[in-house]
C-alpha cells in the first residue's frame, strides 16, 4: 500500500501533478480527518433539520396564537439571514455569553466548540426551510382526509403523525431534496470557525504544498460524489414511498 | 481561389512583419506598470506594524512604506491590494498584482511558484502568544491542546506534526484574537515579530511569549514568474534599503525593537 502511494510522489516529480494528500501520510491522515467530519457534520444536520421540519411544521399549524408566532419568528430570523453571518455570530457573540468550564489544564473554555456550534447553525438554517417544504407537503393533503381521521377518533397528533405527515412527505419530497443538497454543500462554511472539514484541510494542504489547482478539482470531484450518493439515496426513498395514483 | 489564396499569402506577410517587429520591443511589467501610472501591491492589512489599517481604512505599516519606496523610484502613484496568507501568491500568479510584500517566509517550494529576490528583506521566527496563567515553557507542552493559528501559515503543520498541538485555524487575526479571549484556543501560533508588536498593547497585559522561538526564517518579496528585470530591480533596492538602514529606521518608526536580521544586513552591505 505504501508504494502505491509513494507512486504519487514520482508522479509528482515526472508530471508537476500534485497530490500530497496521497503520499504524504500527514497530510493523508488530515485529509481522511476532513473527509469523514464532513461526513459527521452533514448526517448530524440533515438528521437535525429534518427533526426540526417535522416539529416545526407541526407547531406551526398549532391552535395556541403563541407557538404560532415564535415558530414564524424563527423562520423568519433564520431564513433572512445568510448562514456564515449565523456560524459566526454563534460561534464569537453567543458562546462568549455562555458560561465556560475547565480545560483540565487552568484555564476555561467556552462550553460548546467549533462542531457543536456548527451544527446547531447549520441545523437550525436548514430545519427552517424544512419547515416551509413540510407546510407545502401538508397543504396539499385534502381536508376530507383530515375530517375522516377526526370522525374516526384520532387526536391531533396521532392525525399529524398516522396521516397527514404520511402523505405530505410524499408531495414536500423532491423540495426536501433540494434543501438537503444545499445543506451537505453548506457545510463548507464551517471552516470559517475553524471547524477541521474538508475544505478547511485542503484549505491547509495547498497552503503548505501551492497546488491550489490539484486540490480545488480533488475537493469538486469528492463533493460531487458525496452530493450523488445523497441524491441517489433520496431518488430511491421517494420511488419506494411512491403510491400509485396519489400525487403527480 | 486565386483571390482567397493572395488574401491568405498577404495575411501571413502582415502577421510575419508584426511578429518581428513586436520581438524586441517586448512590453515586460514595469513597461506596464508606466504605462497604467499605478504600481499594485499586495499587502497584508492585519498584521500591526507590518500591514494593517489605519482609523480611516488606509492600509499602512512597515511594509506599505517600502512599496511607497518601489513606487517613487519609477515615478508612479501606488495601490495596496490587501491579501492573506492563503492567497497571496496567486494574487501574484493571476496578475491582479504586480509586487507581493506580505510578510511571506521564503520557502524552496513557494520559489517554483513565485519570483522571490534576493537577498531577503526581513526575517521572523515562529513563537506563540498565551495568557501567562498557563506557564507554558516548551513547545511540547502544547499537545494534545487547541492552538489557534492563521490559514495557510506554514508552521500550522509543523506545530501539529513535530508538537501533537490541534490547530484551530482561522483567516485573519481578528478572529483569532476573538477565539483567545473567548477561550477557544490555549495560544496562537504566529511570527514572533507580530506578537512583539501586539504583546505591547495594554489589552495583552496578562500574556507572554515564553517559548524560545524558532525556525527563524527570512522573508521573501516576489514578482511574478519570468520577469527578470522587475526581479533584478527589486533585488538593488532590498540591498539600498539594507545599505541605507531603511529597515531599521523603519523599525524605529513604527515601534519594533530593531531586529538582529535587519542590523546584521545593514553590517554587511554598509
Amino acid at each position: 500500500m505504501e508504494a502505491f502511494f509513494e507512486w504519487f510522489r514520482v508522479f509528482y516529480d515526472e508530471t508537476g501533478i500534485n497530490l500530497p494528500f496521497l503520499y504524504d501520510s500527514y497530510d493523508r491522515d488530515r485529509m481522511i480527518a476532513g473527509f469523514f467530519m464532513t461526513i459527521k457534520l452533514s448526517l448530524v444536520c440533515l438528521f437535525f433539520s429534518i427533526i426540526i421540519g417535522i416539529i416545526g411544521a407541526w407547531l406551526q399549524n398549532s391552535p395556541l396564537k403563541w407557538t404560532r408566532r415564535i415558530m414564524n419568528g424563527y423562520i423568519q430570523l433564520f431564513r433572512n439571514t445568510p448562514p456564515l453571518v449565523q456560524l459566526y455570530f454563534f460561534y464569537f457573540a453567543i458562546s462568549s455569553l455562555l458560561p465556560t468550564v475547565s480545560n483540565g489544564y487552568g484555564g476555561q473554555q467556552p462550553i460548546l466548540g467549533g462542531f457543536a456550534w456548527a451544527a446547531i447553525s447549520l441545523s437550525f438554517f436548514a430545519g427552517a426551510f424544512n419547515v416551509e417544504i413540510f407546510r407545502s407537503g401538508i397543504e396539499a393533503v385534502p381536508n376530507s382526509t383530515i375530517e375522516a381521521a377526526e370522525a374516526l377518533g384520532f387526536s391531533r397528533l396521532t392525525i399529524y403523525l398516522h396521516v397527514t405527515l404520511p402523505l405530505a412527505i410524499r408531495v414536500a419530497l423532491p423540495a426536501l431534496n433540494n434543501n438537503l443538497v444545499n445543506l451537505v454543500k453548506t457545510t463548507t462554511l464551517a471552516y470559517a470557525i475553524a471547524v477541521p472539514e474538508m475544505l478547511y484541510e485542503a484549505n491547509q494542504i495547498w497552503s503548505d504544498n501551492v497546488n491550489v489547482t490539484e486540490m480545488m478539482i480533488f475537493l469538486l470531484i469528492t463533493y460531487f460524489a458525496l452530493v450523488g450518493v445523497l441524491v441517489w439515496g433520496m431518488n430511491r426513498w421517494e420511488r419506494s414511498l411512491k403510491i400509485p395514483g396519489f400525487g403527480a | 481561389m486565386f483571390t482567397t489564396m493572395t488574401k491568405r499569402m498577404a495575411m501571413a506577410a502582415a502577421m510575419g512583419a508584426l511578429a518581428l517587429t513586436a520581438l524586441p520591443a517586448q512590453a515586460d511589467v514595469i513597461d506596464d506598470i508606466k504605462a497604467r501610472g499605478t504600481l499594485r501591491v499586495a499587502v497584508k492589512a492585519d498584521y500591526k506594524p507590518y500591514g494593517f489599517r489605519d482609523t480611516s481604512g488606509a492600509i499602512i505599516g512597515i511594509e506599505p512604506d517600502l512599496a511607497q519606496d518601489v513606487a517613487d523610484k519609477l515615478g508612479v502613484s501606488i495601490e495596496f491590494i490587501p491579501v492573506v496568507s492563503s492567497n497571496r501568491m496567486q494574487f501574484l500568479q493571476q496578475g491582479k498584482v504586480d509586487l507581493l510584500i506580505a510578510t511571506m517566509t521564503d520557502k524552496p517550494d513557494r520559489r517554483k511558484v513565485v519570483f522571490i529576490a534576493d537577498p531577503n528583506y526581513y526575517s521572523s521566527g515562529t513563537n506563540i502568544m498565551t495568557p501567562k496563567s498557563f506557564g507554558f515553557t516548551a513547545w511540547e507542552d502544547l499537545r494534545g491542546k487547541p492552538v489557534c493559528g492563521i490559514q495557510g501559515a506554514f508552521y500550522n503543520k509543523k506545530t501539529g506534526r513535530e508538537f501533537g498541538a490541534k490547530i484551530v485555524a482561522f483567516k485573519g487575526t481578528a478572529e483569532v484574537y476573538a477565539a483567545m479571549k473567548a477561550g477557544n484556543c490555549v495560544a496562537f501560533v504566529y511570527d514572533d515579530s507580530s506578537h512583539v508588536a501586539t504583546l505591547e498593547q495594554d489589552e495583552w497585559a496578562d500574556y507572554e511569549m515564553p517559548l524560545p522561538t524558532i525556525d527563524d526564517a527570512p522573508w521573501g518579496l516576489a514578482v511574478a514568474l519570468g520577469e527578470d528585470r522587475f526581479h533584478d530591480m527589486m533585488g538593488e533596492m532590498i540591498i539600498g534599503w539594507h545599505k541605507s538602514g531603511r529597515i531599521l529606521e523603519l523599525e524605529t518608526k513604527w515601534g519594533v525593537a530593531n531586529t538582529p536580521f535587519a542590523q546584521d544586513m545593514h553590517d554587511k552591505y554598509k
